[in-house]
């Protein structure tokens, strides 16, 4: 009778494992932060947070992984707001997961639409053709009927989650935004680990050369936009929900650069960089907007992505892994 | 009174007078743009913000200095010009050897940051800027009233236009451009200052932005945030044309401009859009743009 040996591991599987270990402690760590949050800080505050943080991180999957630099992204933020704000304005009757869902396809079909009228450029150009798509949507939002035009849509009921979790406290309200931007942050993470994205970092590499080998870059690119879209889209219907109201501001250009800013600030191309810059963004703007120097938002920002932009390229999250792997690997 | 598809043609006229105006705006405005991003390989954001320098310039030369429009007309686009080769002096020549995508970054960043601090400085609302004396009134034409500055803003935009085309397809300092747009360390070698040429080059197209900043001054308020929204359409004519040729961002900027005096003539709701509804169609039928080259 043979005696069963254990199966040994190799030591660079051995390796992938422990990252992988400490990985998975750090993301529990993160959402136990996450739990105990709202008796730390304000909720409120906190879910504006979350929410930004989920759209520069759907803003990140294209930058970030798929080299795609879409200027345009408040439409899908818009669009996902004004819809759910809309339907849950009129029809008293829907909950609040099923507005939020139908904002959230609205934004998917929409992100559709501007993905395949965008990928037909590259570079510099997608980055105008985007602009140009939100700026459209903007001059649509300010006509259409039902957005409420320069004043917005206000007064947003937030409901009952599935019809008997009152969201009216904002302690109900935090955990479920939480659970939403875990969500989409999950998501992320699984289509940036899967071969889909590895197939979206060659193409960000060197596109040509991701065609030569027989990739569909086409698809792969439009794929990508359209879940960022949605998760944009997602992020803009839990806003509207939570502030009850929806308005040009998250339509403006001003928004689209204010996405790219916390991502760029956080670290493109990291998965928590968007959420740490994102933070920053949202706290300096509460902090500065009870300071003297609350009318100088815009260009304090500016100074911000310049500095950024000069001399910070890699962004906080990006600097702190490179420290990381100088010092412990 | 004659109609046109049921407008009278003194109406149909004006708009396309109007549009075609906008239009020249447009051409000066992507003319800056393609001659930037030949060289430069950078789409300047701050395009609109030099823009309304431009007419600022203008305006506060007048308020503090008593510069008078004419000189303005010289003086504005020289100062700016002189910031914008100040700028990529110290700026963009830093991050000349990153991805092209940093460039309108960076521009983007400053563009937020003139428009912010004159925001905060002068206010939303526009000052207006007097038309000069010797522009003032009109001539009657037999079917319209052509006011004298609307033509005069025409003439000039287009002769603008038309020297800049003289300048980069028949000098020899154009010669130089052009050459250094298709291999500019091959023009290196051969002896030529390229990094000069890249500040003379930026220089010159924001200098454009800042002349059409004069022009304007006295057509539309002068306000912190009179480019901005001015340059996202530019952006969408930019694609339409693509920024390959000189000629052809002049001729799409103009077109742009007629068929938005068209649309506010025939159905004015569509009017903001209709500029990023042929880009859209152009994206559909022929995604390198009308006067690009096959990627």
């Amino acid at each position: 009778m043979a005696t069963t040996q254990p199966l040994e591991l190799s030591p660079g599987l051995k390796r992938e494992r422990r990252a992988q270990q400490r990985r998975y402690a750090f993301y529990v760590a993160l959402v136990l932060m996450g739990l105990v949050a709202p008796f730390v800080a304000y909720p409120v505050f906190l879910m504006k947070v979350l929410c930004f943080a989920l759209f520069a991180c759907a803003f990140n999957l294209l930058l970030g992984y798929a080299g795609l630099l879409s200027f345009g992204h408040a439409a899908f933020l818009a669009t996902g707001g004004y819809v759910t704000g809309y339907l849950l304005s009129s029809y008293p009757a829907l909950t609040p997961e099923m507005g939020i869902l139908i904002g959230t396809a609205a934004a998917v079909g929409l992100g559709a639409i501007f993905g395949m009228l965008s990928i037909r450029r590259q570079g510099i150009y997608f980055a105008m053709v985007t602009l140009a798509l939100a700026q459209l949507m903007f001059f649509f939002f300010i006509q259409a009927p039902f957005t409420g035009g320069e004043d917005g849509l206000h007064g947003v009921p937030r409901g009952e989650l599935f019809g008997f979790i009152s969201l009216r406290n904002n302690l109900a309200m935090y955990y479920f935004v939480f659970a939403v931007f875990l969500f989409g942050f999950a998501l992320i993470q699984r289509t940036v680990h899967s071969p889909f994205g590895q197939v979206l970092k060659a193409i960000r590499e060197n596109e040509s050369r991701a065609v030569s080998l027989g990739y569909n870059v086409d698809h792969y690119k439009l794929v990508a936009f359209v879940i960022s879209a949605g998760l944009a889209g997602l992020a803009g219907s839990t806003k509207t929900v939570v502030f009850q109201l929806a308005s040009l501001t998250d339509a403006h250009w001003h928004m689209s650069g204010e996405v790219i800013l916390m991502t760029l600030l956080g670290g493109v191309g990291t998965l928590f960089g968007p959420v740490v810059g994102a933070g920053l963004v949202v706290t300096l703007q509460h902090l500065l907007a009870q300071s003297p120097l609350g009318n100088w938002v815009g260009p304090i920002l500016g100074v911000i992505f310049v500095v950024c932009v000069l001399s910070f390229r890699s962004g906080i999250v990006g600097e702190v892994l490179k420290m990381y792997r100088k010092n412990f690997k | 009174m004659t109609m046109i598809f049921g407008v009278p043609l003194a109406v149909f006229m004006g708009q396309l007078l109007l549009g075609l105006i906008n239009g020249a705006f447009y051409a000066l405005l992507s003319l800056g743009l393609a001659v930037i991003f030949g060289l430069l390989k950078i789409v300047n954001f701050a395009h609109g913000a030099m823009y309304m320098l431009g007419a600022f310039a203008t305006l506060l030369g007048m308020r503090y200095l008593g510069i008078n429009y004419w000189a303005a007309l010289l003086l504005a686009p020289l100062v700016v010009g002189l910031f914008g080769m100040l700028i990529e002096r110290v700026l963009l020549r830093r991050i000349g050897h990153l991805d092209h995508l940093y460039g309108l970054l960076l521009t983007f960043g400053l563009a937020l940051i003139f428009e912010g601090s004159l925001v905060n400085i002068f206010g939303v609302s526009g000052a207006r800027y007097p038309t000069p004396e010797v522009l003032q009134g009109g001539y009657q034409t037999g079917f319209m009233f052509l006011p004298k500055y609307r033509a005069w803003v025409l003439i000039a935009a287009l002769g603008v236009c038309l020297f800049t085309w003289f300048m980069i397809e028949r000098t020899r300092l154009g010669a130089y451009l052009r050459a250094g747009t298709e291999n500019p360390a091959l023009m290196q070698a051969f002896g030529v200052n390229v990094p000069l040429l890249i500040t003379l080059t930026y220089g010159f197209g924001v200098a454009l932005a800042a002349f059409a900043g004069v022009l304007a001054a006295p057509l539309y308020p002068v306000s912190p945030t009179m480019g901005s929204n001015l340059l996202i359409v530019v952006f969408a004519v930019v694609v339409i044309g693509g920024m390959g040729s000189i000629l052809g961002a002049i001729v799409t900027g103009l077109t742009m401009g007629l068929i938005e005096g068209l649309t506010k003539v025939y159905y004015p709701e569509a009017a903001n859009t209709v500029i990023f509804l042929v880009m859209i169609l152009v994206l559909l039928l022929r995604p390198a743009g009308l006067f690009g080259k096959e990627a």
